[in-house]
């Protein structure tokens, strides 16, 4: 018996135990397991070019997606605004799998209510369920906002948010003037970034375009001031917080849309939080009269911008800009369109980036990267990875479209370190598992589930993206700004130099290279 | 802390009585009396929990419950891991089940083995509108090229299969008709069907029954050579290795474990319990009806047990033993025997750290009440219990071998019922999952994850148990939890003295 309670064995090293795997063993005759040399045939079959071509026609099945549904996101903008419940009108474990998904990657409480759809109302339609739904979250959550977005279920019965909200109100659910805006976000369009998109529309049209028919239209006084959308971002607490730092370092009149950076970073204290930070709706209303209004992922934001620019707004967009060239552009960006200068401060930071990127570049140039994730985080990190002087060749999206993937190739081809890079729309995992096997790289960026991919091809992975659920606390700092330039540059060489010292530390071997000065 | 042993039962049943009228309070009228009848506290010598269970959600509360896929794919069939389990409908079900339940098994993950994959139909607008059935036969079509080495495959369904009227059970047979027989079960658990999880067990148990037992013969000969000791691990899922530090103690008794299910289980195992001895019920919720059909259809006897902490186990080993001869009734005596030393150094060196604290438990199918007599064994006193998605025969359970006199009882809870009930009763542990973790540390308040062992475990058998006492020292007794305040601010008082 290996286990004691001086030194407490768990699933890590008990069953490693003779015993346990001599138990394991005779578990097999029962199992009629396949015979371990056709495994191992198979095993080395999916490593092949015949077996890529193979993988690469796939027109149907989907194995270990790069992607989320609608409402995840839809869920994800709401709660960045002030006091705001999302409430998801549909079945609901949906709710069940959102908030536990957002909690394991942040690890912080996710709050979040479902309208419980059941059979009766898939056969008669779910007003009840909202009528009922939003008197009881009314009632004892206290939100000042309940933001409503859909499940598939309530889509495929083809539910009407806005004529359900309407009938509720009147029933009483809450009161008449209560702002509920909605956006319908069907899982079986677009992916988590689309019902961003949706979410943060609908909460700006409730605002701007007269609530619903409830309330007049907004009329635009333009002033000097600036929004600002995040989009979809697992590094959104650092990332939030860094952009305003910069807006504040350059005195800009700013309003961050859909801030979630308080509410998914709370203090222990003592103190459950359900709310905390969010944009203020008075400040979501008259974000209106701004300026312009600038997305840092064009593709989070697509509906958004455009009917932000229908209103008169000066729009620009970003590919979730990291590194040197990119944060020069956005700030560049935030002067121009506000006419103030550009610190002394900033430019300190952004010299400390060359400073780091100089002292650094050689152990990352030449380097050959893969990448995955979301369709502006690809680019952006694509992007910063060809300034390093490294090549990104493989770069997969699976919520990524056609224009994606001409952005990227177009990317591609105006860096010398781009030549022979590829996009990758629409593709997922396991087609990475094959470009991996055949066409090798040295380091691997993607999500948690990119250790599956490390743990079969022996690419090296560097966490990045969303969600990362085995690695904690790297969203509290930003990938964003100078600042966040540095961070990713940290993480990459970290890991560049593990992997020299792991390929060299066999004593009397390979050793000499075992530097303590790198 | 510890409020339950410095205060008379009366006194405690008094508190709690007026503590869900205090909640309840909270509620619209129609709420509020729909949700007193899932709120209790309990009465010794009562044959249930006096609360109403396995009935629709309320919308709009927070409850804390999910779905029939979740409780079909994410529990029952996903484990087995010979087959592919699709998930047929939009992406998210698939991605956000994806691993996360902590599944234990040995394989060759792609190859033969596919438990940590995620296999999605990725449905898309056309699909819904057109129907997705064309879309399946090319899915399992590309299954059968890419993973040559499948064993089976289960099509779990999201909730459109069901609102589209695909016809899952004819492709099915078909394909497997072309695949000269393959295993291809389709299951109908579109996440709107009934109330929580439990129907989707249900629904997943049936699947069994329908797609697999009624395509066996129960009298071909079995692919191994039986003995009188043949036994099936019923309603283990192998979480953190669960199942393994059960089945070591099954085995050192003399008995032999020819199935597992369904962590770290196989088609074939599946197909051979008909063969046991006996079925051995860990989680009965989400299988009992697979062996009250196997006891009905094959004559195959069940007993229900439990192998968390030692009292419990011991207890369990003897009635399972009961079912043999003298042979394995001493099997266990000697195992029993065996473990003895490890048990009282595990409790002399916890037991002092944890002697007369309190837990307040909120989970899933068998836990509720199974951890109970694991704390119990530890010193601690669990003051509050409920089910996510337990029915009345749970309550019965919980009610005549678990709980004390004045536990308070919530079933189907939800966020600011737990919440409250938590800050009024100030446990020193709070065990439920991965949605309310994050509440209550933020609340100061100790937690461990007892779905996911926190990504601990294994928690079950003897080995399980020291884990289990480790793990719940390391929480009550993290020295973070004397720092939530800041120094320069004056002590909190007690919120409970407070209210009160």
């Amino acid at each position: 018996m290996a286990q004691s309670a001086e030194h407490v064995l768990d699933h890590v090293e008990l069953f490693r135990g003779q015993e346990y795997q001599q138990m394991l063993e005779k578990k097999k005759i029962f199992e009629n397991a396949r015979d371990p040399a056709e495994v191992e045939r198979i095993k080395e079959w999916t490593k092949t070019a015949e077996y890529r071509e193979k993988n690469f026609a796939r027109e149907a099945l989907t194995v270990n997606p790069a992607k989320a549904c609608q409402p995840l996101g839809a869920v994800f903008a709401s709660v960045g605004f002030e006091r705001t419940l999302p409430f998801v009108h549909g079945s609901q474990g949906c709710v069940a799998y959102y908030r536990s998904h957002l909690s394991r990657h942040f690890k912080e409480p996710s709050s979040c209510v479902s309208s419980s759809m059941t059979e009766d109302a898939a056969v008669f339609g779910g007003l009840n369920n909202m009528t009922d739904g939003l008197a009881n979250s009314y009632n004892m959550y206290k939100p000042k906002m309940i933001a409503v977005s859909t499940t598939c279920m309530a889509e495929v019965i083809g539910d009407d948010l806005n004529a359900f909200i309407k009938t509720s109100k009147e029933k009483g659910s809450v009161p008449a003037d209560f702002d509920v805006p909605f956006a319908h976000t069907p899982a079986f369009v677009g992916s988590h970034v689309t019902g961003y998109d949706n979410a943060l529309k609908g909460i700006l049209e409730h605002f701007w375009d007269g609530k619903a028919g409830t309330a007049p239209k907004l009329k635009r006084k333009p002033n000097g001031a600036i929004n600002i959308i995040g989009g979809f971002d697992g590094y959104t607490v650092g990332n939030l917080r860094e952009i305003k730092r910069i807006l504040e370092l350059m005195g800009i009149q700013h309003t961050v849309l859909a801030d979630n950076s308080e509410v998914f970073d709370t203090p222990t204290d003592g103190e459950f939080r359900m709310y905390d930070g969010g944009t203020p709706l008075e400040d979501a209303a008259s974000a209106i009269h701004a300026k312009a209004t600038i997305s840092m992922q064009q593709w989070c934001t697509e509906k958004t911008l455009t009917f932000v620019a229908e209103h008169g707004h000066d729009v620009l967009s970003f590919n979730y800009p990291v590194g040197l060239s990119a944060t020069d552009d956005f700030v560049v960006a935030l002067s121009r369109i506000s006419g103030k200068e550009i610190p002394e401060q900033l430019e300190r930071e952004r010299g400390r980036l060359v400073d780091a990127i100089a002292d650094s570049s050689a152990h990352v140039h030449g380097k050959k990267f893969a990448i995955y994730g979301d369709p502006d985080l690809c680019y952006g990190l694509a992007a910063f990875l060809l300034e390093l002087g490294a090549e990104p060749t493989h770069v997969l999206c699976t919520n990524g479209n056609k224009a994606w993937q001409e952005k990227m190739q177009a990317l591609f081809a105006s860096s010398p370190f781009g030549q022979g890079c590829q996009a990758y729309p629409g593709r997922d995992l396991w087609h990475m598992r094959s470009l991996l096997f055949t066409e090798p790289v040295d380091f691997l960026i993607g999500n948690t589930y990119g250790k599956y991919l490390e743990r079969d091809t022996g690419t090296p992975l560097i966490r990045i993206g969303f969600p990362i659920f085995d690695r904690h606390h790297h969203h509290r700092s930003p990938v964003w700004g100078y600042q966040g330039g540095l961070n990713v540059l940290v993480k990459i060489l970290d890991k560049i130099f593990d992997e020299i010292d792991k390929n060299t530390n066999v004593l009397g071997k390979t050793d000499y290279s075992f530097d303590i000065i790198r | 802390m510890s409020l339950a042993t410095t205060r008379s039962t009366a006194e405690i049943r008094a508190r709690n009585k007026e503590l869900i009228e205090e909640v309840l309070k909270v509620y619209p009228e129609k709420t509020a009396k729909r949700r007193a009848k899932h709120l209790n506290v309990h009465q010794a010598g009562k044959a249930d929990c006096g609360v109403k269970s396995n009935i629709k959600s309320i919308p709009g509360v927070m409850t804390i419950r999910g779905c029939a896929y979740a409780g079909s794919k994410g529990v029952v069939w996903g484990p087995i891991k010979d087959m592919v389990h699709i998930s047929h409908g939009p992406v998210g079900c698939g991605q956000y089940s994806w691993g996360s339940r902590r599944n234990y098994y040995v394989g060759t993950t792609g190859i033969d083995s596919f438990v940590t994959l995620q296999f999605t139909s990725d449905f898309q607008e056309k699909d819904i509108v057109f129907g997705g059935d064309k879309k399946l036969v090319k899915v399992l079509d590309e299954i059968h090229e890419l993973f040559p080495l499948n064993n089976g495959i289960t099509i779990q369904s999201e909730c459109p299969i069901g609102l589209i009227g695909d016809d899952i059970e004819a492709v099915s047979r078909a394909k497997s008709k072309e695949y000269g027989g393959k295993t291809i079960v389709p299951v109908r658990c579109e996440g709107f069907r009934g109330v929580s999880q439990s129907l989707g067990h249900h629904i997943a148990n049936d699947a069994v029954r329908d797609w697999i037992f009624d395509h066996i013969e129960p009298d071909g000969k079995p692919k191994f050579e039986p003995t009188p000791y043949d036994v099936a691990i019923i309603g283990d899922y192998n979480i953190g290795g669960d199942a393994w530090s059960s089945r070591i103690l099954l085995e050192e008794m003399g008995l032999r474990v020819i199935a597992q299910w369904s962590g770290d289980g196989s088609l074939a195992e599946l197909e051979a319990t008909p063969k046991a001895k006996l079925n051995i019920l860990h989680c009965y919720r989400s299988m009992n009806y697979i062996s009250r059909h196997m006891e009905e259809k094959f004559g195959i006897p069940w007993c229900e047990y439990n192998f968390f902490g030692p009292s419990k186990i011991a207890e369990s080993l003897r009635r399972i033993a009961g079912y043999f001869d003298d042979k394995i009734k001493e099997g266990a005596e000697r195992v029993i025997e065996k473990y003895r030393p490890l048990v009282d150094a595990v409790i002399a060196k916890y037991r002092p750290r944890l002697e007369g604290k309190s837990v307040m438990l909120y989970v899933g199918g068998l836990r509720p009440r199974h951890v109970i007599g694991a704390y119990e064994d530890l010193g601690m006193d669990v003051i509050g219990t409920g089910y996510e998605f337990g029915h009345n025969d749970d309550y019965q359970r919980t009610a005549q071998h678990y709980v004390k006199d004045s536990t308070l009882i919530y079933d189907d809870v939800n966020g600011y019922e737990f919440e409250r009930f938590v800050e009024k009763l100030q446990p020193d542990l709070v065990g439920s999952g991965i949605k309310e973790k994050y509440v209550f540390q933020k609340m100061g308040v100790p937690f461990r994850q007892m779905h996911s062992w926190d990504y601990s475990g294994p928690y079950h058998g003897y080995d399980g148990f020291a884990i289990f006492a480790r793990d719940m020292d390391m929480a009550i007794n993290s020295p973070v939890w004397k720092k939530t305040k800041a120094p320069w601010k004056k002590a909190p008082i007690a919120k409970l003295q407070a209210a009160e």
